[in-house]
């Protein structure tokens, strides 16, 4: 991948914000993963050419960070939890039930530690964007209309898509 | 049972449900008026008159006094750098998401007035990764803040400049603790550094570094406002002021709550405007304070009884109130799945710098897995208990000791602890599979 | 030093205040395990092998992020101690294989070693382990196991914080934590092999040494790698008359323990099936193998004869730097003393004059930790002298030294350089005299030399020059005369960047013309040899350029090639072809048959590296020893005894029986090495600096310190061989003997020979320089080696790419004055604009076929063939 030109000049601002321009491997990442729904070798090569490091250390750094997928992951990234609030109250049977239904490349589904909704749980973000107070068929419903169209994802780490 | 909240912080919050977050609502609710009142009392007597006076111990979950911890700055170093842990990740603990989402200038308010205190020009907000909301509420509010001459150059005319830049995680618990979220700032991967030294003499970029957590950071301006004395009137003892408890589980009404420190537990879990009881009026089987990383407590009454008081709990009670999170379960629960589940997190959160916990956490997970689905060994639980001796030298004796850098290893000996206290026989009477097959976990 | 006092289990001890606990615990004989702590890297406190109990402290802290603090009181025993190290182990080995029998570390582990020594005896895990495909490639060199790894850092942070090559790095976390490199971007570092060698465990393997060799089938010996001058210290280990192993010895004002991958590999080339293995004579135009007496005979035959029919000027020696010093000094000893002929050069006109060499004010590779600045004017450190750059590097970036580079274009150092000036070819004289005056108050005008005369004054002490041949397409001329110019910064000293194996022991040792041995010229010396040898030259002879140009021109006679390949070596290939096919009778001392030995007259095979034994001296001018490990391959002989025994057939009895002797009598009659006799230099742990009396605070007797015996993984320590326990350091006697005055140089820049003419604007003036990897015997003999060798490419700035209007990796016409040639073009903003580099000695045509070395710079004509 590249930067489109916007998103290469969002770059450069977002690197001349940090001390040290090593800083900014996390939000360029971030950045690089709303424009390609992912984070490619590539992007992490022209990550390293604007920290002005090796790709390796890129790699090295954003491996470590869960949120960021080096594998096409589809439009939707939906992330249930099951930690031990959602699963006292239905977390686990939540995630069962949308691993089993979708099992495509469109939507993606995770288990993920507290989200820190547990006044709702069980809980789930689809895109990063929370929902709570689930069972198994409105988390379906939800990530349906999001297929509808009816909810409006945002980028794959949480950014609008623009 | 007539505990109500207390509010300081959340006030906006409930009083402007429809627009806390926005420049008009907090601007119509009286806000950077605190700014104002700081840069009127000038920068010595924030710090060492006023957030002093007040008491206020750090809300990110080691509650050090925070006007201690800004006079560790060495003299004559600049620059200086201001980081707020925005990364709430501790399991169960929803408080500063709120604070967050909901009212993001008083947040800013609170970080101009630290950032004054300290002689900080340019600060950070550190926040969790998966909170997008509240990362572009946040990035709305320094911008209209900025408009409004509240951040930027010579703010107020004051003459003190300052900028926030808000720089989001990318899921990583550990980046919560603060030495791994300097290194997660610097680019590097979120592992905690070696200390001393600690970041008040070398942190961000090796500079003078606060880092200081949201809460805290929102109480500021309220601080500065009423006077830290008065502040000080709040709460009990050496845990003065409110707090934001993040109540959730087993409870009639789970939310963020916020009362004066000093209260019971039994009023946080019981009282008609904060937990309301307990689901379908069941019992409490136990339930953790403070967080994932802390030791659990049962439904006795001298539990139930005890003051939510940092100190008190500590000492008498070796738990600790930590992020705020209060997590209820009721006597359906299998305490040693909540004890696996916690395991788990801690071994899929460990940073993997410490062969202690790199190796232990997935150790401890691994067993109690099987503990928890039947399959345990007669000999399991103690062998557990054993191995983390190794991560927590002294376990059943707190305070332990660690073996670690920072204490996300040894907090995965928290539940097994908690269970070895509260429900060893139950835990033992789980333990039937044959000893000495080898059994492999998921 | 602040001492201050430390109790380690019950035993005070003095300590320097602010030292490591785990170090300071060491050096007084308590032995603390550990994994990740690594002496010569920063503390990460990873492992958590190394807990303690520190009296008033809570918990168990470890030793190796502990500084010592007065009145500590430690104890490294207790039960407590004892169940946390026994836990961590434990711990350790949950994922671990424990495949040993198949490893390359069993035998040698210090996982294996420390859980016996300090473990449990079984392990409770019985869940599954972690599964990792294994052995991955992470370069051409080395094999990474990630299931061995226990996650120790030592890897990573040596390829970040001692070789600047961060190019493997952590992947993922917690107890999915591996070591990881970018797709497509393997640990190419020139310095790979030293994270083999401080892996804890087995996870990094060398590919030259996987399989070879059980660690108890090996025997060591402590020597000094001749890959390049740097001389580091090396353990050399071989099984069955076989070398199968290099390792690092940490020597504190040399290498530090570190080796570059191209001398810990090296020696393969000692094994090659390549080797010539019989002297050889030419019979019918064809070499065929004969006995030593009759080679010997023929080659003393071929020399009388010259000498007979055309005089001493007929006969000349180019080579004796591949060599000990003692086969130095025996060539230098048979060309002027019995030949009686200076036409004698251990250079290839690729080095710089020996009166410029011997003669500077010297700097020692240590003083580049203490400068007040480095300017460096020389080659690519990093290509050519490797481990001098890991040490300048450090220097640079962790020492805060300012570097100030002057280059025509971008090396390795540049990016740890606070100053780069970068002068065009035959410019460099000029830019050093203006940095010389700015920093002597007269401003420049230029931006950046006068950035760099005020970096050259922010702190205390000397500048350090490292000077050396930048450029091999200009002249040395260009060189002397910017050296001159430098000599004017303040308390400049030099460090001579030259990089061929024992090239500085062959200068000291007469092996150029108008000098004898031991740093004195032919005319301040030549009475006193006269007496020790019974004759010298009569006047100065002509150095490698004047010879081959002799050659060429029919005036050589008989030329002795003493492991010297003038057609791979000299910057001008043609001088040298025409040379050698035009030259008498040769003579080749060698191991290999090369392009410029294949046509000798007479083979004389010599020994290797490894082979045989004697000393060496490096480009600070520290003596070291070299050790024999094996037997000579075939029949090979020493040069030194080659050198006696032409002697004798020519009437001179040297009277050689042993490689001391040599040693002993350079000891006695070279000025400057007086007093470093065998006896001094058994002695003397970090070798002697020359000469010795001038630097008594290097010698060095006495114990070597405490380490882990035969661990490898912690710096290994240089040990004497006589040692002598805690023996005060004995002051040199000094020598009475009247000896001829040491050479100084008079700092003149030689005529007219700073000046290149002006570039036409359509031409590119070439640079030249060499690779590490590059067409020399000894990468292309390694087999583990020889495919890493670039392709010779042309580098100019895109600007002038673009004008000539090709894109990258289009072939381009090449033309010198000298021939034309086709070379593959690619841009790269690292080249000055006007300037184009070519790679020296890459396998095939290159550089040195474009350069005339009679001319001070070489201009290309570059053009488009589409
Ligand atoms: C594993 C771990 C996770 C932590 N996570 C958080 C967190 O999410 N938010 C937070 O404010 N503090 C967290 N802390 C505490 C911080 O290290 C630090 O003490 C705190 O941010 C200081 O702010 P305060 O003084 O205002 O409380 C964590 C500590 C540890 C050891
Ligand atoms: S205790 Fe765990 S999370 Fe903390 S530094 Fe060590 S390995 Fe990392
Ligand atoms: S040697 Fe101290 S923690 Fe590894």
């Amino acid at each position: 991948m590249m930067f489109t030109p916007e998103n290469l000049e969002r770059a450069r601002a977002i690197v001349a914000r940090y001390p040290r321009a090593k800083s900014a491997i996390l939000p360029l990442a971030h950045l690089a993963q709303d424009q390609d729904g992912w984070l490619s070798p590539e992007a992490m090569r022209e990550i390293a050419a604007l920290t002005r490091v090796e790709p390796a250390e890129v790699l090295g750094t954003c491996s470590f960070y869960t949120m960021f997928k080096r594998d096409p992951v589809g439009r939707l990234v939906v992330s249930v939890c099951t930690n031990v609030t959602c699963l006292v109250t239905g977390g686990p049977e939540v995630l069962e039930h949308l691993a089993r239904r979708y099992d495509d490349d469109d939507v993606y589904v995770e288990e993920v530690e507290c989200l820190a909704a547990c006044g709702g749980a069980p809980a789930m973000q689809v895109n990063y964007e929370f929902h709570e107070g689930l069972t198994p068929e409105m988390a379906e419903e939800i990530v349906e209309a999001y297929k509808r169209g009816e909810l409006i994802p945002r980028g794959v780490s949480g950014g609008r898509v623009s | 049972m007539t505990v109500t909240e207390t509010r300081v912080i959340t006030k906006r919050i409930h009083d402007r449900p429809e627009d806390s977050w926005t420049i008009d609502g907090a601007l119509a609710s009286g806000a950077y008026e605190g700014l104002r009142a700081a840069f009127a009392m000038g920068r010595d007597a924030i710090g060492e008159e006023q957030v002093k006076a007040s008491g206020l111990r750090g809300r990110g979950g080691a509650g050090f006094p925070t006007a201690t911890k800004w006079s560790f700055l060495p003299a004559g170093s600049y620059p200086r750098y201001l980081v707020v842990n925005a990364d709430e990740g501790e399991p169960s603990t929803f408080k500063d998401r709120m604070l967050i989402e909901r009212d993001p200038h008083q947040l800013i308010e609170g970080i101009a007035i630290a950032a004054f205190a300290i002689e900080c020009n340019l600060a950070f907000v550190y926040i969790r990764g998966e909170f997008a909301l509240g990362y572009e509420r946040l990035e709305q509010a320094v911008a209209e803040a900025k408009a409004k001459g509240f951040l930027g150059m010579n703010i107020l005319g004051s003459g003190f400049d300052l900028d926030i830049v808000v720089h989001r995680g990318a899921g990583a618990y550990i980046c919560g603790e603060e030495t791994a979220l300097l290194e997660s700032l610097e680019g590097e991967r979120g592992m905690p550094r070696i200390r001393p030294p600690f970041p008040a003499i070398e942190g961000l970029y090796a500079k003078p570094t606060v880092v200081n957590n949201v809460e805290t950071i929102s109480t500021l301006p309220h601080i500065v406002r009423m006077g830290g004395e008065e502040y000080a009137k709040l709460g009990v003892d050496r845990s003065t002021g409110t707090r934001v408890f993040s109540l959730s589980g087993h409870v009639k009404r789970p939310g963020n709550y916020e009362v004066e420190l000093g209260v019971t537990f039994r009023d946080l879990l019981y009282s008609p405007e904060l937990g309301g009881g307990i689901t379908d009026d069941r019992k409490v089987k136990f339930f953790i304070p403070g967080g994932a990383s802390s030791q659990w407590l049962t439904g006795a009454d001298e539990h139930l009884d005890a003051p939510l008081d940092m100190d008190f709990l500590e000492q008498n009670l070796g738990v600790m109130l930590g992020s705020g999170a209060v997590m209820v379960f009721d006597e359906t629960v299998n305490p040693a799945l909540v004890a696996w589940r916690l395991a788990k997190f801690f071994a899929d959160e460990s940073c993997g710098k410490c062969t202690p916990c790199r190796e232990g956490t997935g150790w401890v997970e691994k067993v109690l897995y099987r503990i928890a689905h039947g399959q345990g060994r007669p000999q399991d639980f103690d062998m557990l208990l054993d191995v983390c001796d190794n991560i927590s030298p002294g376990v059943t004796t707190a305070p332990f000791a660690q073996t670690t850098i920072c204490p996300l290893g040894p907090s995965v000996v928290s539940p097994v602890a908690s269970l070895q206290k509260y429900f060893r026989d139950e835990v033992l009477a789980m333990c039937t599979g044959p000893s000495t097959i080898p059994v492999s976990a998921s | 030093m602040n001492l201050v006092s430390v109790t380690i289990d019950g035993r005070e001890v003095q300590v320097p205040a602010g030292e490591l606990l785990i170090k300071v615990a060491q050096e007084h004989g308590t032995y603390i395990p550990r994994f990740c702590w690594h002496e010569r890297m920063k503390p990460v406190g990873m492992c958590r092998m190394c807990l303690v109990e520190v009296e008033g402290v809570r918990g168990l802290p470890p030793a190796c992020t502990t500084p010592v603090t007065d009145g500590m009181v430690v104890r490294t025993k207790t039960p407590a101690v004892k169940k946390v190290q026994d836990g961590v182990l434990e711990l350790l080995l949950v994922n671990h294989p424990l495949d040993c029998p198949v490893c390359d570390r069993g035998g040698e582990c210090p996982l294996q070693d420390t859980t016996l020594a300090f473990g449990p005896g079984e392990s409770r895990f019985v869940e599954e382990k972690r599964h990792w495909e294994k052995p991955i490639p992470v370069s051409d060199l080395v094999l990474l196991d990630r299931e061995r790894c226990i996650q120790c850092a030592r890897c990573t942070r040596f390829a970040d914080e001692i070789a600047g090559d961060p190019l493997i790095s952590f992947g993922e976390r917690g107890g999915q934590t591996e070591i990881i490199t970018f797709p497509d971007e393997p640990f190419a570092s020139y310095f790979s092999g030293n994270t083999v060698q401080i892996c804890p465990v087995g996870a990094l393997t060398a590919k030259p040494y996987r399989f070879r060799a059980r660690p108890w089938d090996l025997t060591g010996a402590e020597t000094s790698c001749v890959t390049c001058a740097v001389h580091c210290r090396g353990a050399l280990e071989s099984t069955s008359n076989q070398l199968v192993r290099l390792l690092g010895v940490d020597s504190e004002p040399v290498n530090q323990g570190w080796l570059c991958d191209k001398g810990r590999y090296g020696y393969e080339a000692v094994n090659a099936d390549e080797r010539v293995r019989h002297p050889m004579i030419r019979k019918r135009g064809e070499l065929v193998e004969c006995s030593w007496p009759e080679a010997l005979d023929a080659a003393a035959d071929g020399i009388q004869r010259a000498l007979d029919l055309n005089g001493p000027q007929s006969v000349a020696l180019l080579g004796g730097a591949n060599g000990t010093n003692e086969e130095a000094y025996a060539w230098a000893r048979l060309a002027k003393s019995v030949l009686r002929t200076d036409n004698v050069d251990a250079q290839l006109g690729d080095g710089l004059p020996a009166e410029v060499v011997l003669g500077l004010p010297r700097a020692l590779i240590a003083d580049l930790d203490r400068a007040r600045g480095i300017v460096l004017l020389g080659p690519d450190l990093k290509e050519e002298l490797p481990v001098l750059y890991l040490r300048m590097r450090r220097a640079a970036v962790e020492l805060g030294v300012p570097l100030i580079e002057i280059a025509p274009r971008d090396t390795g150092c540049s990016r740890y350089a606070s100053a780069r000036l970068r002068p065009v070819p035959g410019e460099q004289a000029g830019i050093a005299r203006r940095l010389a005056a700015a920093v002597g108050g007269a401003p420049s005008g230029d931006a950046d030399i006068d950035e760099a005369a005020v970096l050259l004054a922010g702190r205390d002490g000397d500048v350090v020059v490292v000077l050396g041949r930048g450029d091999l397409a200009e002249s040395a001329a260009t060189t002397v005369a910017a050296a001159a110019e430098l000599g004017a910064l303040p308390g400049a000293k030099f460090l001579v960047a030259l990089r061929r194996a024992n090239v500085r022991g062959a200068l000291d040792l007469g092996l150029a013309p108008g000098f004898l041995p031991g740093r004195v010229t032919l005319a301040e010396g030549g009475d006193h040899f006269a007496q020790a040898w019974g004759g010298v030259p009569a006047a100065p002879g002509l150095g490698a350029l004047g010879i081959l140009g002799a050659a060429s021109e029919g005036r050589i006679h008989a030329l002795v090639l003493a492991g010297s390949d003038p057609v791979g070596g000299c910057p001008d290939r043609s001088l040298a072809r025409n040379a050698i096919a035009a030259a008498g009778f040769v003579i080749a001392v060698d191991t290999f048959v090369t392009e410029s030995n294949k046509r000798a007259d007479v083979f004389l095979p010599v020994t290797m590296w490894g082979e045989e034994s004697g000393t060496v001296t490096n480009v600070e001018g520290r003596v070291q020893r070299v050790a024999q490990k094996v037997s000579p391959e075939g029949i090979a002989m020493p040069e030194w005894r080659i050198a006696a025994e032409l002697a004798l057939r020519l009437g001179v009895d040297f009277g050689f029986e042993a490689v001391e002797e040599v040693t002993d009598e350079i000891a006695r009659v070279a000025p400057a090495h007086a007093g470093v006799d065998t006896t001094l230099l058994r002695r003397a742990r970090d070798g002697v600096v020359l000469p010795v009396a001038e630097h008594p605070d290097e010698l060095h007797f006495g114990r070597a310190g405490v380490g882990l015996a035969g661990a490898s993984w912690d710096p290994i320590l240089p040990t004497p061989a006589e040692v002598v326990a805690d023996a005060p350091v004995e002051p040199v006697e000094p020598v009475e003997r009247q000896m001829p005055a040491l050479h100084v140089w008079s700092r003149e820049v030689p005529d007219g020979s700073a000046s290149a003419p002006a570039r036409d604007a359509y031409a590119l003036r070439l640079v030249s320089g060499r690779t590490l990897y590059d067409g020399g015997i000894t990468v292309t003999l390694s087999p583990s080696m020889a495919q890493l060798a670039p392709r010779a490419v042309l580098l100019v700035n895109p600007h002038d790419r673009d004008r000539i209007g090709v894109s990258d990796g289009d072939e381009v016409r090449v033309t010198s004055a000298r021939t034309s040639m086709n070379l593959v073009l690619r841009g790269d903003a690292a080249t000055s604009a006007g300037c184009a580099f070519l790679p020296f000695n890459l396998p095939g045509p290159g550089a040195s076929d474009l350069i005339d070395a009679s001319a001070p710079v070489t201009d290309l004509r570059v053009e488009s063939i589409r």
